[in-house]
């Protein structure tokens, strides 16, 4: 019956075609389906205690890419096809403008009103993680005094050594990855510092790339020296003695992975179970645990509370969707660096 | 008819009143402040969309022959002041291109105007009821001209629980005050009508042969007019019962006497067979029986004038007529035949309150005395001296003693020098009259003769109805 059961579940999600990859927790009788960008190894140990605790679903996980994901949500919204039970992604303008545009289905509880208020929005998205955008850089490759502290000594450092780093500089490719076009999107609200970082990085022939895992893992190879705006979960979880991490003491951008539940959701006592349980101490523990949850203590990280910029849930992220604010974005980009990814 | 039914307890009509007051000036203050309330919710959220139309038209600039816009974010924190209300936005070419805006799938079409100015207008946006502003703005370039349209819309939420906590602010000290009114109205009324349950436990707790007058020591002016009103019906009572008391008493007593004469009288004449004694036992039988008519009327005439005074209104009598009836009856020829009755009246009304029967009937009281105990000739008269209206009977004799005078008006006063015929209740009759109507019998004796006279206090002129 279950393997039966567990069939029907696959061949339910097969026509969904552009995920990356997919996992099953739990073996019971009941089906949900998750889809997200979260790596499935890093998000494993959480959903296997929520499978634990709920032995009677049989839960999917699907792993998509942020801009194929939302493209999906988008159209399973308006048709009403093949909807998730659940969707957290790291591209929150994207999940802003799903429940801006009525996908999400409304919910409240004790645990989602806990949440401050640039975590929720309209009770329908809910921030879930605390992950910096960090800078990393090989330990070998730098010195101590050259390892940049803040976005200022970036810049000298590609002014002053612009040969040491030429080509080895790398960051997410914004028309590929929806987290790298966010923090792209929320550095150019910074203006005085993005302008120059911009020109830095064409100056010094820097490279946007796909995939955190790619990014880090090449820092680590020693081909990148230093890869600025990576997800700060991604290299805790890498767990790579020669990569070191800085959160820039100008600023540093703080992203919380939005969560909704698609408004034609089949199983959304299901997704409501989850939700509570992601916010309950003992998720956010296991979530710190794969780096997810990253604790911004100043005594901890030297960040100062002004240096911690969130990025919040609100309609204003829409304005990083808007068509033609991309497309000048994409402009400076494109002229700004080596493409890597193939389009 | 429909009757409105409406509660026994004061205090509940009181209250229900005051509660239907409330009840419906709290409607409408609500239905007021609701509409507002809404009014001012509309135009504090209709100058962030437009704030923010005008933001997002401001940075629309002609790049290459088209429309680009650079989106400011100041556009969207400003519409984020509705934090959990949805956003559109759309910037197009009338009829033209789509330049950029949330979904170029969600069209929402303004309605057909006329002129440049911004205009708000209503819609649903994906399914909720939202409100829009459409704002134009004209270009005139080299190789751009014409309009471009900016739309900014935004769902209702913020701007419903804005109004709703206008409500609850405005609201709250209104349903706090209404309470406190009704708590007072309860308290003031139970205070007012405290008096009222005092009486009324008084009421209860009396002695339902008690006529005596309540205590009406501070009480509300209200309650003591009817009080009073009470008080004097009581007093009536008390006295019409007193009077039937006494008449009862009164004409058993002096029913007794004669009633007895009259059964020896008729034994006599029945047992003794001498004539001429059966004859004169007869005359006497006939005498008894005339003069315990005389008493009747006199009983009846005391117990009329009685009643008449305590329940007749009183009415303007001239006492000029009353002394001509009393005259005309002629009533004093068959009491004392022979004797001249003089009339004597000037030409003005001689006016006092009072009831004429009463006044009659005392006069005519004092017209038999004077005929039965004084000298001819007597004389009847009326006349107005100092505000006093008088009504007088006078005769030339010495009038009564001073101990016997002093003694008059007390009922069956009989003395050794009552005849036969009298009851003593004619002068009794008399000082009752007078005192009834604020006047009181005044007796002089001087050489030429005795006058009596009945002395009220005169209406004013032209009192007459």
């Amino acid at each position: 019956m279950i393997r039966l059961l567990l069939g029907l579940a696959l061949i339910a999600t097969t026509p969904a075609r552009a995920q990356e990859d997919v996992t099953q927790f739990g073996n019971g009788a009941e089906a949900m389906l998750i889809r997200s960008t979260t790596d499935i190894a890093i998000i494993q140990p959480v959903l296997e205690r929520f499978a634990t605790l709920n032995p009677n679903l049989l839960i999917t996980y699907e792993q998509w890419g942020s801009n194929a994901l939302f493209q999906h949500s988008k159209s399973a919204c308006k048709t009403g096809e093949a909807p998730a039970d659940a969707v957290f992604s790291s591209a929150i303008q994207q999940m802003v403008w799903l429940v801006n545009s009525a996908c999400g289905y409304r919910y409240s509880s004790l645990e989602t009103q806990a949440l401050p208020p640039a975590r929720r929005w309209r009770d329908e998205l809910w921030g879930i993680t605390t992950e910096p955008a960090v800078i990393v850089y090989n330990k070998d490759g730098l010195t101590n005094e050259d390892v940049p502290r803040d976005r200022f000594a970036l810049l000298d450092a590609m002014r002053t050594r612009p040969d040491l780093l030429r080509g080895r500089v790398a960051t997410y490719d914004i028309a590929a990855s929806g987290l790298g076009y966010l923090f792209a999107y929320g550095d150019s609200l910074e203006a005085t510092t993005f302008g120059s970082l911009i020109e830095g990085f064409a100056r010094i022939d820097a490279v946007a790339t796909c995939c955190s895992a790619h990014i880090i893992d090449e820092v680590a190879k020693g081909r990148f020296l230093i890869a600025y705006n990576v997800l700060g979960s991604y290299v805790a979880n890498a767990n790579l003695p020669g990569v070191g991490v800085i959160l820039p003491e100008d600023y540093t951008l703080v992203l919380s992975r939005a969560y909704m539940i698609p408004r034609q959701a089949q199983n959304k006592q299901a997704a409501i179970l989850l939700l509570d349980f992601l916010l309950s101490p003992e998720a956010q523990e296991l979530l710190a645990a794969s780096g997810l949850v990253t604790r911004l203590d100043e005594s901890e990280t030297g960040l100062t509370p002004s240096a911690r910029r969130f990025i919040p849930l609100s309609p204003a992220l829409l304005v990083a969707l808007d068509q033609n604010r991309r497309a000048g974005l994409f402009k400076l980009w494109n002229d700004a660096f080596n493409i890597e990814t193939a389009r | 008819m429909a009757r409105l039914h409406l509660p026994h307890s004061l205090t509940a009509r009181v209250l229900s009143a005051v509660i239907l007051i409330l009840v419906l000036g709290g409607l409408l203050v609500a239905l007021s402040i609701w509409v507002n309330g809404r009014l001012a919710a509309r135009e504090a959220y209709d100058r962030l969309l437009l704030g923010a139309a005008s933001d997002i038209a401001e940075s629309v600039r002609i790049q290459d022959g088209a429309p680009v816009v650079d989106l400011p974010v100041s556009a969207f924190q400003l519409l984020a002041q509705a934090p959990d209300d949805r956003i559109y936005y759309a910037v197009q070419v009338p009829g033209g291109p789509f330049i950029t805006g949330l979904d170029r799938e969600t069209m929402i079409l303004p309605p057909d105007s006329i002129g440049a100015g911004p205009r708000y207008f209503a819609a649903d946006l994906n399914d909720e009821p939202a409100r829009f502003v459409r704002v134009t703005r004209l270009f005139a370039e080299r190789d751009f001209s014409g309009e471009v349209e900016v739309l900014v819309g935004q769902t209702l939420q913020a701007r419903q629980s804005m109004t709703a906590s206008l409500m609850r602010d405005a609201l709250l000290p209104m349903a706090v005050a209404g309470i406190l009114l009704l708590i007072m109205s309860w308290i003031v009324t139970r205070s007012a009508l405290r008096p009222l349950e005092a009486l009324s436990d008084d009421l209860t707790g009396r002695d339902p042969y008690d006529l005596t007058p309540m205590p009406s020591d501070g009480l509300p002016r209200e309650l003591q007019v009817m009080l009073g009103a009470m008080n004097r019906f009581m007093g009536r009572l008390d006295r019409q019962v007193d009077t039937m008391r006494n008449l009862i008493a009164d004409t058993a007593h002096q029913l007794r006497t004669p009633v007895a004469a009259i059964r020896v009288q008729a034994e006599i004449a029945q047992d003794d067979p001498d004539a001429p004694a059966r004859k004169r036992a007869l005359d006497r039988l006939l005498g008894r029986t005339r003069s315990l008519g005389t008493l009747l009327d006199q009983l009846l005439s005391r117990a009329m004038v009685i009643h008449r005074i305590d329940s007749a209104p009183r009415l303007p009598v001239d006492l000029r007529e009353v002394a001509l009836e009393i005259l005309e009856e002629r009533d004093h020829e068959l009491i004392a035949p022979g004797i001249e009755v003089r009339l004597e009246i000037g030409e003005d009304p001689v006016l006092v309150q009072g009831d004429a029967f009463s006044i009659s009937e005392a006069a005519k009281n004092l017209l038999r005395n004077a005929l039965r105990h004084g000298q001819p000739p007597v004389i009847i008269g009326a006349e107005r001296a100092n505000n006093r209206a008088i009504l007088w009977v006078r005769d030339c004799g010495s009038g009564p003693d001073a101990n016997i005078a002093k003694q008059l008006g007390d009922r069956f006063n009989r003395t050794a020098g009552t005849g036969e015929d009298s009851t003593g209740l004619g002068l009794s009759i008399v000082k009752s009259t007078a005192e009834a109507f604020d006047g009181k019998v005044e007796m002089t004796a001087d050489t030429t003769g005795f006058r009596a006279a009945l002395n009220f206090p005169a209406a004013p002129e032209g009192g007459r109805a």
